[in-house]
């Protein structure tokens, strides 16, 4: 099913005129009402009416998240505070944190994106949707329900955290659609175990995830513990929130980016110059339909790649490939670059080991030390000390083949490594550079 | 006449072993023999309880991966060579020990000593052929 066939199936050429006339006009707005914006251009010596084709998109100058931070806490807004009905922020955990705003229309161009999204993801009109996305500041949970009744679909708004009752809903309530984070999914799964109930027994035919990179291998345990279909969903806060690009349950292999709204780029994060379709680099996003908080090409610090080949389900927009990392998780060790999504490959296509993991980076006498931090499972715990040091020296080496960087492993109790109910904290670096 | 033992996931923690012990004794259950066996990063304590069921049950519930392993009890006389009777015996017949550990306890003027072996029946086969005595587990775990 597709939510909106018009837009999602247009043809290339009337999608990219929408997009140059959504494009100047939202450089226009930018440029008369965001201070920020209106230096910038006139640093580079730009105007908004030189963009005349999407091509010239390139030359106008990045926006980054320091921007955002620097114009904390309403400074980027487009609009007068009469027209905002709506507030989110980021958590902040990595600085201030960025605050972003939204119009009505805003809004209901969010629900109308995510209802296209949920849609792909499988959902329809009779679906109840179980939504475990954190309900507050962070886009997950809200962006996830208006776009849920914008469908017509029933939203359980149950948002994060108190597990247990999360089981007894989803065995009373007979959800049919889950909404999570991949680790938060996972995270259900072994409560669900705990109170001996199966998701075989459940209702689940669809799993929304997003909001954290995941992979392959993830969500294929994911599918098995979960006993649904799982799709990726992608977005950030100061694109929208969740809803920018979304699987289709019909082929799993790439996300649908709406395009009508975001204009995408993928840059060489080194040198900011843009990549051709298929190769990998950084995103960059544009938006052209918001009110409230236009973004001019900003880094999203996310690592994919864009495939604009037909997909079977129909929709004409192109598909950015699973996001692999971020510019900003990227650790380099001892020169090598290295994802924690790499490492929890590795880790998967090992019987037995659970992705529960944590990186951990020390620097001993100028050497980094990588040290990865694995959660023994029933599957993987023996009695006998060899084989558990056999363990080790299996992810060691498969670690080292694939990555080409050398770890010590070190094997942690069960539960032991803190499951956060949103974004799982996969990184401790405590390298003083 | 094989004994049950439950063995535990360690990390080496301050006070990590003392929790173990403190879950067992809230839960009512008697250690009969323990034996921790330890690297750099972690350990695997190896437990004889007068109750499985019961320890198995309070070590799951605080989140201890529980596993258990059958291993053999024999007696061992309490004499100079005792114990290397038994292991001249087991190393003619090809069998391995993987580990071992001692009883608490006394079975009249002999030791009791725990048994890890790869072929557990040949094991126990070639000890009953020659004299050996084996305690089954019901009795074991009682004695």
């Amino acid at each position: 099913m597709i939510f909106n066939i018009e837009y999602e199936t247009m043809p290339r050429e009337a999608l990219e005129a929408i997009q140059l006339r959504r494009l100047q006009a939202t450089l226009s707005r930018a440029n008369a009402m965001v201070p920020f914006y209106r230096s910038k251009f006139k640093e580079s010596g730009i105007t908004p009416q030189d963009i005349k084709s999407l091509e010239d998109l390139r030359r106008l100058p990045f926006t980054i998240k320091q921007d955002l931070r620097d114009n904390y806490p309403f400074g980027m807004f487009a609009v007068p505070m009469d027209n905002v009905v709506r507030i989110h922020a980021s958590s902040g955990t990595t600085g201030q944190p960025t605050v972003v705003g939204y119009t009505a229309r805003d809004i209901d161009t969010w629900a109308e994106l995510m209802a296209r999204a949920l849609t792909a993801g499988g959902a329809t009109r009779g679906d109840i949707i179980h939504n475990a996305y954190g309900y507050g500041l962070f886009t997950g949970g809200l962006g996830v329900h208006y776009g849920a009744e914008k469908l017509g679909a029933s939203v359980i708004p149950v948002s994060g955290g108190n597990t247990r009752r999360q089981v007894i809903i989803m065995k009373d309530f007979k959800p049919s659609i889950l909404t999570a984070t991949p680790s938060y999914s996972l995270h259900l799964a072994e409560a669900a175990e705990e109170m001996g109930v199966s998701f075989k027994d459940l209702n689940f035919r669809f799993g929304v995830f997003g909001a954290e990179p995941w992979s392959e291998s993830m969500r294929k345990e994911i599918e098995e513990k979960l006993n649904l279909k799982a799709v990726d969903i992608y977005g950030l806060s100061e694109v929208i929130g969740p809803g920018v690009s979304i699987e289709c349950h019909e082929a799993q292999k790439g996300l649908h980016l709406f395009e009508d709204h975001f204009i995408p780029e993928i840059i060489d994060p080194d040198t900011g110059e843009p990549l051709p379709y298929g190769e990998t680099g950084e995103l960059v996003i544009t938006s052209i339909t918001k009110e409230a908080f236009p973004v001019i090409r900003y880094r999203t610090r996310d690592i994919t790649s864009l495939n604009p080949e037909p997909c079977i389900c129909g929709r004409t927009m192109v598909r950015m490939n699973k996001v692999s990392g971020r510019t900003d998780d990227m650790l380099i060790i001892r020169g090598v670059n290295v994802f924690p999504s790499q490492i929890e490959s590795v880790l998967m296509e090992i019987e037995g080991v659970e992705p529960h993991y944590q990186l951990e980076v020390d620097r001993k006498e100028n050497l980094d030390i990588l040290t990865v931090k694995v959660e023994i499972s029933d599957k993987t715990f023996s009695d006998e000390v060899k084989e558990l040091q056999r363990l080790s020296a299996t992810i060691e080496s498969n670690i080292k083949e694939t990555l080409g960087v050398s770890v010590s492993v070190k094997l942690a109790e069960p539960k032991s490594i803190a499951r956060s109910e949103g974004k799982a904290a996969r990184v401790i670096d405590r390298r003083k550079l | 006449m094989q004994a049950q033992q439950i063995s535990i996931f360690l990390e080496n923690k301050m006070g990590r072993l003392s929790e173990v012990t403190k879950i067992l004794s809230d839960a009512g259950v008697n250690i009969r023999a323990l034996a921790l066996a330890d690297t750099s990063d972690f350990g695997v304590l190896r437990l004889i309880v007068d109750n499985n069921a019961k320890a198995e049950e309070a070590l799951k519930t605080s989140g201890f991966t529980v596993k258990k392993t059958p291993v053999v009890a024999a007696l061992v006389n309490d004499r100079p060579g005792g114990l290397h009777g038994i292991l001249d015996l087991l190393t003619k017949a090809g069998i391995n020990v993987e580990y071992m550990y001692a009883f608490v306890a006394q079975s009249g003027d002999n030791a009791v000593m725990i048994f890890r072996f790869d072929k557990i029946e040949e094991a126990v086969a070639i000890l009953t052929e020659n004299g050996v005595e084996i305690i089954d587990g019901n009795k074991l775990y009682t004695m």
